[in-house]
């Protein structure tokens, strides 16, 4: 099954408007610090990096820890300069690498 | 007074608390999402920040995907979900002619899988199988629960409800000494709830993930530490009959969101 994201960014906004992105991208988030019943370490899996770029140019970065909950929701605010696409990478253990893309039509 | 032994003292008391044996009135249920903070109520509401989303999302695409010797769709056979499954949850555990018992929603998935895509069943909390079942349920959604209703379920409700009635475990409680006689106080801080059944499978903070109700009870089993039955036991298919039928007419939240 691949990862699924769900993204919400507004499809419309005024120019110079303040806007809400919203993502959530599933993942187990793995800490690296629990056994199992054998006494085993579960290796860790987690995202560790999460970028966000506007028509190539990135306006938000955040880095991830083992403290931070499954399915990683961020929540941040850009200002509408021009219509163009979101961008969205998350980057973690194990080779995981996934993107999502949303459009914005600016007036 | 250490937490443990406070939380200790409390058990003990709500265990010498006779069974009033008073069923909640129809006008006084609650779901358990009224007993959350805004934070989790609101996170809930958004489908964009509502986790359980994301397992309604993997079920679409299964509800897809062409599998099994008969290599057929779930969508082959009952097209758009939309329309076809609009109000199906609400109404399960339902009866099954050929098991002459209740079958609850991920059995009837199972039971479609192994019968008519010839597919092996998927394993109980396994991924694909809460992101069917709650792509289901899904669209029942806002539904008034009705289940229960069949009269071949009557023997079935009544054995659940026995269940629910029955003190058990090293703690002696029975769901209804808390679910029916104390859902309005706390335990160790947490709000006890009515127990209403209305948004499984949904997405436990606790958990960090889509969970059953079948997952749920064995939870509260543990908790009252006695023998949990296992996952897809006809007693925890009964009791979720009777916790569904119980909660007739509330509506469905499916995929809901707990602390």
């Amino acid at each position: 099954m691949t990862a699924s994201a769900l993204i919400n960014v507004p499809a419309k906004a005024r120019r110079g408007d303040t806007i809400e992105i919203r993502t959530m991208m599933s993942h187990i988030m793995e800490t690296g610090y629990r056994r199992t019943a054998a006494g085993d370490i579960v290796p860790r899996n987690i995202i560790t990096s999460f970028a966000c770029r506007y028509n190539g140019r990135e306006i938000f970065r955040a880095d991830l820890f083992p403290a931070i909950a499954a399915n990683p929701f961020f929540s941040f605010f850009t200002v509408a300069t021009e219509s163009g696409k979101f961008e969205f990478e998350w980057v973690g253990d194990n080779g995981f690498s996934e993107t999502a893309s949303a459009s914005i039509t600016v007036e | 007074m250490t937490p443990a032994r406070a939380i200790a003292i409390v058990i003990l008391l709500l265990a010498a608390i006779p069974l009033r044996g008073a069923e909640i009135p129809t006008a006084a249920r609650r779901s358990g999402y009224s007993f959350m903070t805004p934070d989790s109520k609101a996170m809930q509401d958004d489908d964009t920040a509502n986790p359980g989303m994301l397992w309604v999302l993997d079920g679409k695409a299964l509800w897809e995907q062409k599998l099994g010797a008969a290599d057929k769709s779930c969508a082959d056979c009952h097209g758009d979900a939309r329309s076809s499954m609009k109000g199906v949850a609400a109404r399960y555990p339902a009866f099954d002619s050929a098991l002459r018992g209740p079958v609850d929603l991920e059995q009837r998935i199972n039971l479609c899988r192994t019968r008519h895509q010839q597919a092996t069943a998927l394993g109980s909390e396994s991924h694909d199988l809460l992101a069917l079942t709650a792509f289901v349920a899904n669209q029942s959604r806002g539904m008034p629960i009705a289940a229960g209703r069949d009269p071949q379920l009557e023997p079935f409700i009544a054995r659940g409800r026995a269940l629910f009635m029955q003190r058990q475990g090293q703690l002696n409680l029975a769901c209804a000494n808390c679910h029916d006689d104390n859902w309005d106080k706390h335990l160790a801080g947490s709000p006890i709830t009515q127990g209403q059944p209305t948004g499984y499978p949904l997405y436990r903070l606790e958990w960090q993930s889509l969970g059953s109700l079948q997952r749920r009870l064995r939870g509260c089993m543990i908790g009252i530490r006695a023998q949990a039955y296992d996952f897809g036991a006809p007693e925890l298919v009964e009791l979720e009959l009777y916790l569904m039928s119980r909660a007739q007419g509330m509506p469905l939240e499916t995929p809901a969101v707990r602390p």
